[in-house]
Parts: C-alpha cells; structure tokens; sequence
C-alpha cells in the first residue's frame, strides 16, 4: 500500500470516518471528528503506522491533512 | 528555547507598551469593557501596575468579547468555587497561539520531544467530549507534550496499580512525564509509590491545581516536594494559571519553591484594601497580566488569589518569583466586585 494509502487509512481509522470517506481536504477542528481528544488519537496512529517520533511542535502544526503529509517528510516519509 | 529570558526592566518595557494598546484594542472592540474604563477614569498608563485590571468574577457575569459572533471559534468555560461559569470566546488566531505559547512555556521544562506519560488521573473525565470538566480540559491540553499515555486511575477514579507498573517497566528507565492535580498526585502516587516501592526517579512531574486540600491535610508545598523526592521524584514542577488567561501558565522553577512569569506575562501584588502595588515579601491579591488574550479582553486580571513575590532577577530565571498562597476569603472578593459594578 503506498504511503498516501496508509496516511488517509491511518486518519480515518483515528477519526472514526467511514473507510471511503475522502480526507485529503481535512482541517483540523473543521470536522466535528477531528477535535483535540481525536488529535492525539491522530498522531498516535500516525506514528505507529510510519513508525516516527513526532515532536510537539509538530503535533501542535499538524492542522490539516496536507500539513500532516509536510511534516511527515521532515521524518523521512515520503507520502505520494 | 525558553520563554524565560527578560530581565524585570525589560520585559515591563515590552509589556506596557504591549498591554496598553490591546487596552486600546479592547475598548474599540468590546464595548462593556470601554464602559467600565470610561467610568474609571483611566487615561493612560506609565507601569504596567498602572493598567486598569477587570476583577475574574466579571467574565462570569458580562459576555466580554472583542471579535464578531462569527469569528468565534471556541467558548471556554470553567465553573468556579461559586458555581458562576466564566466564558472566554476565542478566535481562531488566538485559540492557536495559546495552545502555541503554553507549548514554548512547557518546552523549557521538556525540550522539543514528546516524552512517555503518566497520567494521574481517570479517563472517564473525558467520557463526554463535548463537555470537558476544567480539569479534563487540563489533562487534555497537557497530553500533547507525552505519547504512550497511561492513567493512573480506573474508571471508578482508584489507582490502577498494574497499569502505573506497566508503565513503570516499559518507560521507567528514560525521562517520562507525570501529570495530575496537585491533591491527586499526593494521594494517588505519592502514596503509592511509598508503599509499594515504585521507583520514579526518572519522572519529571507537572502538576496543578491548588493547594487547599492538602493544607487541610497539613502537606505544605515544601513538604510536598520533600516527600516526592523520599520516592526518587525530584523533578518536580507545579504552575499556576486559570482558563480566563488561557495559553499562559506560571512555572515552577527547577529549584523548586517559587513561580516564574514567562516573558508575555506579569504578576502585580495588590494591598486589597488601597489597591497599591505592595513590594516583594508583603502578601496581597493577585493580579495577572499576559499579552495572550486579543480575543477577549482578558489581558490584565485582578484574581480572587492571595499571593506574594519573594523577589524579582535574583532566581532560577530572571523576572519576579512569587507564591500562590489561597484565595481570598468570600466577603472580601464580593466587596472588590461590588466596586466595578458599581463603576460600570
């Protein structure tokens, strides 16, 4: 599965979404599921699944689903 | 990175300078607080002790915003000692930067990584995500900086020994953070580690929340960190900070014993009876101030705490260091608000 794949299965599992909801257009606190209790549910599935370390800053930045793929690239993930 | 860095000299510059035009921000803006500064009389400040406060208990009363119903983004509230609830309406803007500034505050205790972390406390709290308790909205808030996170506490609220031990054995040999209320860390993990010799000397502790309950239990804050270091636990760090001045907390120092302002933020020491400015060493009511609130006009804040400054430049980092030491008896508080009521 490519790492776009496993980026968008990751936010809809930790978002509780149906699993052909489409979320590449994601904002954090625009949808009513993704709010500050699922964030942290969000970063953890991230992690897991890329197998990276997020520093808070990041977690904190990650507001959207594109920023989520920018910041995986600082850790090596190329998402496409 | 540390947001501990000014000087008292040259943060009051940066701060009154700040301060005063989110006053002027302010009074365009909302317009029950431009009421109460033209009752007041306030011209224009030369210190920042010289800038008019709003007394906390008017955010229970008044809706004081300073953006559009339509730029609201978030309403937080909290529920205080009198069953009042304060409203304080965040935009975008600012609902990002706070949670940006308490980040920067926590970092110089934590650095930049997210450490393993034990809550004190029960999941339970958040059961209901749309209405957080203050204290679940605290929890939460603090979570961002740990991963791997464990509660403490089970469903009914009592300490979850295997769960705290399963912690202990995969991340109790690396830094880990701890977070809880003040009263519930004494009761539930002091205790406990003492009697079932848990060893967390690698554990860095946040912790919040009021002092009362374990005054009445007679655990002052001196013996408080002398016990947890009995347990190993030495890096102990407690803050002080309420909803009405979200994002901006006051920091224990690494050295223990008194709170420090980060550089947005202030602290005034008030004789409760003329107001003045009461110098380091003399106990009076709190004022807070922090250039974090835009949205609302929360910027300078008489509180309902009692406090003192031990004294300013001469500690863990530079700027005032000063003690919470409780709230203000009732009859009192009500007098200062009856004042602004009246003046409004």
């Amino acid at each position: 599965m490519s790492e776009l794949q496993r980026l968008r299965d990751a936010f809809r599992t930790a978002l509780d979404l149906p699993a052909d909801a489409p979320v590449d257009d994601l904002r954090y606190q625009d949808n009513e599921k993704w709010d500050s209790l699922a964030h942290m549910s969000l970063v953890a599935a991230i992690e897991d699944e890329f197998s990276v370390m997020i520093d808070t800053d990041d977690v904190i930045n990650m507001s959207s689903f594109d920023e989520a793929v920018r910041i995986l690239g600082k850790y090596g993930v190329d998402v496409k | 990175m540390s947001v501990f860095t000014l000087s008292q000299a040259a943060k009051e510059e940066v701060l009154l300078k700040e301060l005063s035009s989110l006053t002027a921000h302010h009074r365009l803006n909302c317009e029950p607080y431009d009421r109460i500064l033209a009752a007041s009389g306030y011209q224009d400040a030369a210190s920042v002790a010289d800038l008019p406060w709003l007394p906390v208990r008017l955010f229970k009363t008044l809706e004081l915003k300073s953006i559009p119903d339509d730029e609201v983004f978030k309403v937080l509230t909290s529920s205080g000692t009198t069953g009042d609830v304060s409203r304080i309406y965040l935009d975008k803007a600012a609902a990002a930067e706070q949670q940006r500034r308490l980040a920067a505050t926590v970092q110089t205790i934590l650095g930049p990584k997210r450490l393993p972390m034990l809550l004190v406390d029960t999941k339970a709290m958040l059961k209901d995500r749309r209405s957080f308790s203050a204290r679940g909205a605290g929890v939460l808030g603090m979570s961002t900086f740990g991963r791997d996170h464990v509660w403490a506490l089970d469903g009914e609220g009592l300490v979850d020994l295997d769960a705290i031990r399963g912690f202990l054995a995969k991340h109790g040999d690396q830094p880990f953070l701890i977070f809880g209320f003040t009263f519930l860390v004494w009761l539930h993990l002091y205790e406990v580690a003492r009697d079932n010799g848990l060893d967390l000397s690698n554990g860095i502790l946040i912790h919040s929340g009021g002092w009362k309950k374990l005054i009445d239990q007679a655990v002052s804050p001196d013996e408080f960190r002398a016990r947890l270091a009995g347990v190993g636990l030495t890096n102990v760090h407690n803050y002080y900070g309420m909803v009405e001045q979200i994002g901006t907390i006051f920091l224990e120092g690494p050295s223990g014993g008194s709170l420090y302002c980060p550089d947005f933020a202030d602290v005034v020491v008030r004789d409760p009876e003329t107001w003045a400015e009461l110098p380091p060493g003399k106990p009076g009511l709190l004022e807070v101030v922090s250039t974090l609130p835009t949205s609302y006009p929360g910027h300078v804040l008489l509180t309902e705490d009692l406090g003192v400054v031990h004294g300013i430049d001469d500690g863990d980092w530079p700027g005032k260091r000063f003690s919470v030491l409780g709230r203000l008896p009732r009859a009192e508080a009500r007098g200062c608000s009856d004042t602004y009521r009246s003046a409004a």
